[in-house]
Formats: C-alpha cells, structure tokens, sequence
C-alpha cells in the first residue's frame, strides 16, 4: 500500500513515515497542500493521505476540499492528525471529506488503531 | 514498574493500579493489594512482578478494541437475535470488567447507531467493575484526548460526544442507556437478568483455574439458550468449561451454550 504524509514538520513527517513503514507502506512526502497536490500527480491514487492542518501555501482543510473535488482520488482514504481540538475542527474535516481524524500528539498505537477504522491493517 | 516497563505511575493514578492489580491479587488468593506488594517485595525479580507489570501495560482499553467483536456483534449477532425476539422485544447485555467504561459504550454506541428500531424495545444493559473508582468514571463518561483518539471513530466523536474543557463527554442519552454496578467477578454477584449477550473480555486471563471454571460456569447458568459470550482474543472455554461451543461470527468468535 502507498501513503502521502503532508506535514510542514520534517519531524512529524518522520515519525509518521516511521510508524507507516513498519506497515509496509510505501511513503511520500510533502511539506504543505501545494506540494501535496503536485507529488499526487506524480504518485497518482494513493491509499492513504495523513494530513496535517495548519501548514503554509496550502492548509490541510483546503487540500483535503481540493483533493475531493478530483474524482481520480476518490478511493483515497483521509486522516487529519492536527493539533486543532474543538469539535468544530473535527465536524469541518469530515464534512470537507476527510475519513478519520487524529489529534497530536498521538502514540503509535493511536495510528494504528484509526487506520484499522478505516480499513487499513498492515497489508 | 518504573524499571520493568518504564511506566511511572503519577500521583492520583492510584485507581489504576487497584482496578489492574486486584484481580492479579485475586488470582493468587490474597485479599489485598497490600499484601500484593509485600509478596512482591519479598521475590522482586520473580514470575509475579512480570503479572504486575503485564496487568499494568496490557489491560489498557480502548474504544471499539479488537474491532472484530463489534463487527461480528453488528452483522451477525444483534440482527438473529432481534429477529428471536421479535415478539416480546427484550433484550438483556452485560458487559462485564468495563473499566473505565469505553467497551460498554462502544456496544451502545453501536446499537444507537445500526439499531434504532431497539429504542422501542426493553433493553437492559448493564456493566460491572470491581473498582467503584472505575464505575465513577464510567457514569460520568467523560474521556481525555488520549483516550478519545483511541480506536473512535471520528464521526462516532461528532455524534456521541460533547467537549468540556480539554476532555470529552458521552452524551447523557448514551450514558442513559447504560446501568454500571459493582461487581466482583470472583466473588457474591448481585442478581443480573438472563442474558442474550455477554461481554467479559481480556479478564479471564487473571484468574487461576479453579476460578475461571466459577465464573465461566456462572455465565453459562446467566445465558440464555441462544445468547452467546464474547472472549478476548487470547482467552478460551478449552479445559475451562465443557458445557460452550466456540462458533464462528463475522471475522472472530464467540461461545454458545454446547447443545
């Protein structure tokens, strides 16, 4: 399985690309929306984007909008893992298209947890 | 537990070392936790500190744990039995060792959400935990981050829960639908109903022999003929209690009453 991390933290993209390649996954990166949106059109459908919100150029909540206007990625499971914990947030994010939704910090248990929700047991 | 697991254990986190390490004390037939601690004193390096520390880090809980079991409960478990008992519209659940609460309102949330036709029917549903510190925090259903960034479904979150400060509550209806009691699952037990469903889950485990068979044959008298019991994953009726049948449901287990 392949997955896209979009966080403007090197460190929080590690973490991530950590806890994903224990599960097998391949893993890209990008550092915010913009960028998320140009390694799509390289990477093509991935399974699975974790996507962090308060990021510059472009925030998770406008690329997880733009990414659901765009019928190519449909299949593509999202999971918000932001700082931002009002319920206001969390009602936001799914209603713009994100699956599942996890608020930082996080152990790897949590990862792991949310991404059997959603269907995505290490393969 | 510091040097053994790198857990600390802050202050005011006493009720959870009394609602893990009792039932290890239980097993070895001590009747209290300070009796635990001496003998543990006593034979630092032994097989018993490796319970204490095994009770501490893998007794944890967590919103739809294992997932299977709810899975299993959804598409196959509540639908046959809600078709047996379509005519007198009963339906009793227990969920048994509930801790700090997330596996009885996982099954709540689950039969708000897949079965709302059972808002018409008589559904008595009660969780036990030893701990009265425990059962306190089960009615108040109030969750920190951590805990609700566990195994919850973020939509379930939206739906079922409201935020208070830094921390989440379970809406009062949700938390309505539940009736916690004290219960020792060693043990006298306060009457309970006959049973269609019946969690105790990830329990077992901490008892010897001898008392598992008490308490396996003590449910077994509490299900119903078509009811059935939900195991942890790493728990059996094998050499426990002959009188269960292990059947498949959904991508798991349960155990019926042997015919």
């Amino acid at each position: 399985m392949r997955a896209l991390v979009v966080d403007d933290s090197r460190a929080m993209r590690l973490i991530l690309k950590q806890i994903l390649r224990e599960l097998q996954f391949e893993v890209f990166e990008a550092a915010h929306g913009l960028e998320a949106l140009e390694r799509l059109k390289q990477t093509g459908c991935v399974d699975l984007a974790l996507v962090d919100w308060n990021m510059p150029e472009m925030k998770g909540i406008d690329l997880v909008t733009e990414v659901r206007k765009l019928s190519d990625y449909s299949a593509m499971k999202i999971m918000m893992v932001t700082t931002e914990t009002e319920m206001e947030q969390v009602q936001r994010a799914l209603s713009a298209g994100a699956d599942e939704y996890v608020m930082k910090p996080f152990t790897k248990d949590v990862i792991l947890e949310k991404l059997g929700v959603l269907g995505l047991s290490a393969p | 537990m510091r040097e053994r697991s790198a857990i600390v254990l802050d202050a005011g986190k006493e009720y959870l070392a009394e609602s893990r390490l009792a039932p290890v004390a239980r097993g070895l037939g001590l009747s209290t936790l300070g009796e635990l601690v001496s003998r543990l004193r006593s034979e630092p390096r032994g097989s018993l500190s490796s319970r204490v520390v095994e009770a501490m880090t893998t007794n944890e809980t967590s919103f739809f744990r294992d997932l299977n079991p709810f899975d299993a409960l959804r598409t196959t478990i509540l639908p046959q039995l809600i078709q047996a008992r379509a005519k007198e519209r009963t339906l009793n659940l227990w969920c048994a060792a509930s801790s700090s609460g997330q596996e009885p309102y996982t099954i709540a949330m689950v039969l708000r959400e897949h079965f709302p036709q059972l808002l018409e029917w008589r559904v008595r549903f009660i969780a036990t935990d030893i701990s009265t510190e425990m059962l306190r925090r089960c009615r108040e259903g109030i969750y920190s981050q951590l805990e609700i960034n566990r195994g919850l479904p973020a939509r379930y979150l939206v739906k079922y829960f409201e935020k208070r400060g830094t921390e989440w509550q379970i809406h009062k209806p949700l938390r309505d639908m539940v009736e916690f009691v004290e219960l020792n699952l060693a043990g006298h037990w306060p009457a309970l109903p006959q049973c269609d469903v019946v969690f105790i889950r990830n329990v077992l485990i901490y008892f010897n022999l001898e008392t598992k068979r008490d308490i396996v044959g003590r449910v077994r008298k509490l299900l119903r003929p078509d009811g059935c019991m939900f195991l942890g994953g790493a728990e059996t009726t094998l050499n426990v209690d002959e009188g269960f049948r292990r059947e498949a449901a959904d991508k798991t287990f349960v155990y019926r009453l042997a015919r």
